[in-house]
């Protein structure tokens, strides 16, 4: 029905035949070539588990939630994973509030197959008690901006949500084992999903003109599309999922010819999203890494409390869970090998290898690091030096210990380590 | 499981590119402007045209084509357990929009503009590839009612099982949770209109899955002309032509 809302918005005949006759020589209105994704941004919030994506003019936010319900009876040892879409009437005139039109509905049905079906993320490790409760992960996708090509955005939105998000952790418990203790964030690190692959969607746009398709169309062109076709792969060579509902027939061999198209494009969009949640898994380590210095900087000096991120308490503190630690790890070996003579990068390389140096118990990483390395942070010395150098000291405290963290520091630089 | 024994018979007895028994009747419902029953082995499936008529909500009438409406639904009693919501649940609007879709792409909508067609396809047995059953009802249907089409649209199932490409996949081959791949073609032209996918599948296998389904869409291409020629001989028998 929302079909016939579209209507608001007419294209005229003019801009029809420009955006077809246009096409027919190769060229698209935007300037991009025939087979060019638009450019593709991925931001994440401040909470585990949710993303923003920019696909061209397109934006689609997907949040991920998870929650302990009764399983399945025909699965009683799996996880269910659910998806729904929220096509806001802001993102485009033609979205009506209240149910979801047969376009929400599509969209969410082939996400959902590409999801679900090809076993991306892996729902037997979501049970907890077999039969009774098991991890319900719910995405919730919203459509913010409708710039074209919905479903690859909204694809790469769910899989950004899911790679970032965290649930907590539970363990069994109770007098017969029996009960289920859900552990806060704070008591234990939670813990992330179980992602096989990442299925990635292209979408292609099908015009009159037999020859003539186009890859990632936008409003306009999907105004003037005779058909359309999502195809969902993997970077393992695997199909995923394909949707070409109904539209202008095509040639088989034409669509094995976009088939091989897609498996390229999954390519770099696999890419492009393990990078920036690779980058976002690293920002998220450093600041646990900061919450646990925390109380040291109290100690030295109550004038300054709040520059940390967050205020931990120490008996909060717990052992770094391993993900913290590897990528604790990884940031040592990048720092290492940039060489970097960021004072801020040195502080945290030296905050690392203390952790490293067998420090499991509480004391040695409330001791932690950065009061030797304080002192090496105006110099600029290679990582490794200033790692010797906070091993001997951990009692000297100064102000420098009370600096800011790495990201506030880059704006005020020196100032604030020798002011007050 | 074995869908597939050693011998290459499948579970009901079928080899892996036998299709299952198709039977079709046109003009069972008398009051709608044409009408089919279109059967796929177990899988029965009943569709009904009513167009072209005047559009009934001015506000979507198309100035320049026809209007298509489609509703799918299943019988309570079509699955083995009765089903809660049979119609508005989100696999119901999907397919109902895949059909539209599909049928759109064959009807001549130019040559009624302001005018509407609607076709409605209810499953009365579900046994697997009832998607594929309802489109080849619907062509039937649309057939029967005289409606101007580009081409027959006929639709199949594949799937790859135990190493096997499958055509035509019953209830307990497609719930086995290997790929199913449905497929809607214009016969005569050899055009995919409809390619729906789900489950794994490397992409070296696809294009022989998808070839399969294809054969198996030309087959009820064959069928579907015999039964509308014995309906016209009928006919022209009935005015004493």
């Amino acid at each position: 029905m929302e079909q016939r809302l579209a209507n608001t918005w007419r294209m005229t005949v003019n801009e029809k035949k420009f955006i077809e006759s246009a096409l027919l020589s190769g060229l698209r209105v935007d300037g991009r070539n025939v087979y060019d994704y638009r450019k593709l941004s991925i931001n994440f919030g401040k909470e585990d588990g949710s993303a923003e994506v920019h696909l061209g003019q397109t934006r689609v936010m997907g949040i991920v939630t998870s929650q302990l319900v009764q399983p399945y009876r025909d699965r009683p040892n799996e996880g269910t994973l659910s998806i729904f879409t929220e096509f806001s009437p802001m993102a485009d005139p033609s979205f009506e509030p209240g149910r979801p039109g047969e376009f929400a509905v599509e969209l969410g049905r082939v996400i959902d197959r590409g999801l679900r079906e090809s076993r991306a993320v892996d729902t037997e490790s979501l049970c907890v008690l077999a039969g009774k409760l098991v991890w319900a992960i719910r995405i919730d996708l919203h459509i913010l901006d409708n710039g074209g090509n919905l479903v690859d955005a909204a694809n790469v939105a769910a899989l950004a949500a899911l790679s970032t998000f965290r649930r907590p952790e539970c363990s069994l418990g109770g007098e017969n084992g029996q009960e289920v203790i859900v552990h806060p964030p704070e008591a234990r690190e939670p813990l992330p999903l179980i992602i096989h692959h990442l299925p990635i969607a292209v979408t292609f746009a099908f015009f009159s003109d037999e020859s003539t398709l186009v890859v990632d169309p936008t409003h306009q062109e999907e105004a003037v599309m005779a058909g359309r076709m999502t195809a969902t792969l993997n970077t393992n060579g695997d199909i995923c999922a394909i949707q070409k509902a109904g539209g202008e027939g095509v040639p088989q061999s034409v669509i094995m010819h976009c088939l091989r198209i897609a498996a390229t494009k999954a390519a770099d969009v696999t890419v492009k999203i393990r990078d920036t949640v690779e980058a976002y898994n690293t920002e998220r380590a450093l600041r646990k890494i900061k919450r646990h210095s925390a109380p040291v900087a109290l100690d030295v000096s109550g004038t300054l409390p709040n520059l940390r991120k967050n205020q931990v308490k120490s008996e909060d503190q717990r052992e770094v869970s391993g993900s913290v630690g590897t990528q604790v790890e990884k940031l040592k070996l990048m720092n290492e090998r940039k060489n970097s003579d960021q004072s801020n990068d040195i502080e945290d390389t030296s905050k690392f290898s203390k952790k490293q140096k067998g420090s499991q118990s509480e004391k040695s990483t409330q001791q932690a690091s950065p009061k030797g390395s304080a002192e090496d942070m105006k110099a600029i010395s290679p990582a490794t030096e200033s790692a010797k150098i906070a091993s001997q000291t951990h009692g000297e405290k100064t102000l420098k210990d009370a600096v800011k963290p790495k990201h506030k520091r880059k704006k005020k630089a020196p100032s604030a380590v020798d002011g007050s | 499981m074995e869908y597939v024994s050693p011998e290459g018979l499948r579970i009901d007895g079928r080899r892996p590119m036998e299709m299952r028994k198709l039977q079709a009747e046109i003009g069972v419902v008398a009051k709608a402007d044409g009408s089919a029953v279109f059967e796929m082995g177990n899988t029965k499936v009943i569709a009904a045209v009513y167009g072209p008529r005047e559009v009934q909500n001015r506000s979507q009438q198309l100035n320049d084509q026809a209007l298509v409406r489609c509703e799918y639904s299943m019988a309570n009693f079509s699955t083995g357990d009765r089903m809660r919501k049979p119609k508005g649940d989100r696999r119901s609007t999907e397919i109902s929009l895949v059909i539209r879709q599909t049928m759109e792409a064959c009807i001549l909508t130019q040559l009624m503009p302001r005018s509407q067609i609607d076709i409605y396809v209810q499953v009365l047995q579900a046994d697997g590839g009832t998607r594929s059953a309802c489109i080849n009802a619907a062509t039937l249907a649309l057939a029967d009612a005289g409606i101007p089409m580009r081409d027959f649209v006929t639709s199949c199932s594949a799937g790859y099982l135990n190493s096997t490409p499958l055509l035509d996949l019953n209830y307990v081959e497609d719930s086995a949770g290997g790929p199913d791949v449905t497929i809607g073609i214009l016969p005569k032209l050899d055009k995919v209109t409809l390619l729906q996918m789900d489950a794994k599948l490397p992409l070296d296998l696809f294009e022989n899955v998808m070839q399969l389904a294809a054969e198996g869409c030309k087959a009820i291409a064959e069928y579907i002309r015999e039964v509308l020629s014995e309906n016209t001989k009928q006919l022209e028998f009935r005015r004493g032509v």
